[in-house]
């Protein structure tokens, strides 16, 4: 085994931060947990943890008998069979950018590709290799704001329609981060959430505005006349997308954003328990400095023949260190493969299809749930494929009931919205077909009757 | 390598020129020759800021490495130079002259004595070789 640190060295460290012990390290772990026991079963063979491990899997729905009306942001769309078949290819099979780069001209072709069509989707000029996932690009578009403004501006205004676990993230990879503060406006219904509110918010203090769009509740609203004010207080808009919405919707470039980030995996990722995602950040050229994470570009080899190099990577951990625009500069190397293949299979119209789908049939179901006694739906304005139903019980009681007949309902927003009531946040993609619709609709009615008893 | 001879320096391989209660700061010959190509210059300050000895005032980024600037004097910011943002190969052609980066004011004058002078300068190159 290699042990980089000599008994010398570990002593010279703890002089040095003035610890006696290395054990002292971790004295905020309580005691009961150090060392927990561990009540571990003896060995089983091949064959026997095959058959343990069945045996449990056995448990789970499949989302391939399954109809589900959650989303919340992870969605569950069609995954062309090409996709695995091409990702899993020797040649492309690594979760990340190679660390001898150029040597990987096919790797790097694949991620020029990805950002070509990251750029293209969301109406900007660049695009990074991507992030983990839609949280941790929205964290990073908070980070890129503190370097615009060296650190003098220290506000970021977020919008109440913005994923709540996205915000949570933003706090986590901003605090203690030089006094930057992170001001969400609550809103009291959804109405409430719009960009006219959050206009008033904003100064000459305010780094970056984020609002989501569709938002969190679904709803779609156009962010043209809060990029003029933004921009009016020398601020950044950053616009968090659903990359099927922009198969139908007004790109966030043509409403003036600054940075536009978002969760590629309705692009052919699986929803697998919750990752891994992908995170798509792109930008306007200006900022391409500022941007955090690997980049792609396109250039021409000592033969003039077209080469793929890492490019700006004179921000990068690596070179910088601590001065780095971030200390994360890995990406998800397969999964913006996959969104790559994926828009390449759909193609526009294939893509604006799947958007219409999604639309049509969430219509549709918000439209029949709305006939049934005791539900409103709570969206005014125009929604996407995601929209809020007001329920006349516990939404927890209503997606047990779905459970037991083997369908999933929709996310429960009583916890995270009480201020919303009895709601439920209700997603259909093109996965759901009218009779699973017709079946939510019966179930619903039904479940009405047991709330009665 | 050119040196400056009226000029002082930094270990950071800055460089300020002091008139009354006007300085210029820059980088040296020796900077730019180590950077390499440079191909990008962000100042960071702005007229107006106030500054301590050693504050950050930008980056400059060449095909090779980004690099930190500093000023090595005390002063309020009265001037950037915006034609070496826009062109930054002008720190290649001309660090002691066109491709300075910004002024400084100060009522009390500059406190150069933590730096060394032309002939100092010259010994600490050479011995980096």
């Amino acid at each position: 085994m290699f042990i980089p640190h000599t008994d010398a060295d570990r002593e010279s460290m703890l002089a040095a931060i003035g610890k006696k012990d290395l054990n002292e390290l971790f004295d905020v772990v309580p005691e009961k947990y150090r060392f927990p026991k561990l009540n571990l079963q003896p060995g089983l063979t091949e064959p026997e943890v095959t058959f343990l491990l069945d045996e449990i899997s056995s448990a789970n729905l499949s989302l391939d008998h399954t109809a589900c009306f959650t989303g919340a942001g992870a969605y569950h769309h069609y995954i062309p069979a090409a996709i695995d078949n091409l990702i899993s290819r020797g040649d492309f099979y690594t979760a990340y950018t190679p660390y001898q780069p150029e040597i990987s001209q096919g790797t790097l072709q694949a991620v020029y590709e990805y950002q070509s069509l990251m750029a293209r989707l969301t109406g900007m000029e660049a695009s990074n290799a991507s992030h983990y996932d839609g949280a941790t690009a929205c964290a990073e578009a908070g980070i890129l704001a503190y370097h615009q403004y060296h650190g003098k501006r220290k506000k970021i205004l977020v919008s109440a329609g913005l994923h709540p676990h996205y915000l949570l993230t933003l706090k986590t990879y901003l605090q203690d981060f030089d006094g930057m503060q992170i001001e969400c406006p609550k809103a009291a219904s959804l109405d409430e959430i719009n960009p006219q509110r959050l206009e008033e918010k904003i100064d000459t203090d305010t780094a970056v505005v984020l609002v989501q769009y569709p938002d969190f509740f679904g709803q779609i609203q156009d962010f043209s006349e809060l990029a003029k004010a933004v921009h009016e207080k020398g601020s950044l808009l950053c616009v968090c997308i659903n990359p099927i919405a922009l198969g139908l919707l007004k790109t966030p470039g043509e409403m003036g954003a600054d940075i536009v980030v978002g969760e590629g995996q309705p692009l052919g990722i699986p929803l697998s328990y919750g990752g891994p995602y992908l995170g798509i950040f792109t930008t306007r050229k200006e900022l391409i400095r500022k941007v955090s994470g690997r980049i792609v570009g396109e250039t021409v080899d000592n033969r003039g023949q077209r080469a793929y190099v890492l490019t700006l990577t004179a921000r990068e951990q690596h070179i910088r260190r601590e001065k780095a625009t971030s200390n994360i500069c890995s990406n998800q190397g397969l999964n913006a493969l996959t969104a790559a293949i994926y828009l390449s299979l759909l193609g526009r119209n294939g893509l604006q299809a799947v958007a219409k789908l999604c639309y049509d049939k969430a219509h549709y179901t918000a439209k029949e749930i709305s006939k049934i006694h005791g539900y409103r739906i709570l969206n005014q304005r125009p929604f996407f494929h995601e929209f809020v139903v007001s329920c006349p019980q516990a939404p927890s009681d209503i997606n047990q009931h779905l459970l037991d007949h083997g369908m999933i309902g929709g996310y429960d927003l009583s916890e995270e919205y009480p201020m919303l009531g009895n709601a439920m946040l209700i997603a259909v993609t093109e996965m759901i077909n009218k009779e699973d619709i017709d079946d939510l609709c019966e179930l619903l009615k039904e479940g009405e009757h047991h709330g009665r008893h | 390598m050119n040196i400056h001879p009226n000029y002082f320096y930094s270990k950071n391989d800055e460089w300020v020129s002091v008139e009354g209660n006007k300085a210029t700061i820059g980088i040296s010959d020796y900077a730019q020759d180590s950077l390499s190509d440079i191909v990008f210059v962000e100042i960071s300050v702005s007229a107006g800021d106030s500054l301590a000895a050693e504050d950050n005032i930008g980056t400059i980024e060449s095909v090779k490495a980004a690099s930190d600037i500093y000023t090595p004097v005390a002063g309020t910011v009265t001037e950037i130079n915006n034609k070496v943002i826009d062109s930054p190969e002008l720190l290649n052609r001309d660090p002691f002259g066109e491709a300075w980066l910004i002024k400084l004011s100060s009522d009390t004058g500059f406190d150069t004595s933590h730096l060394m002078d032309a002939d100092a300068y010259r010994k600490y190159c050479e011995d980096r070789g």
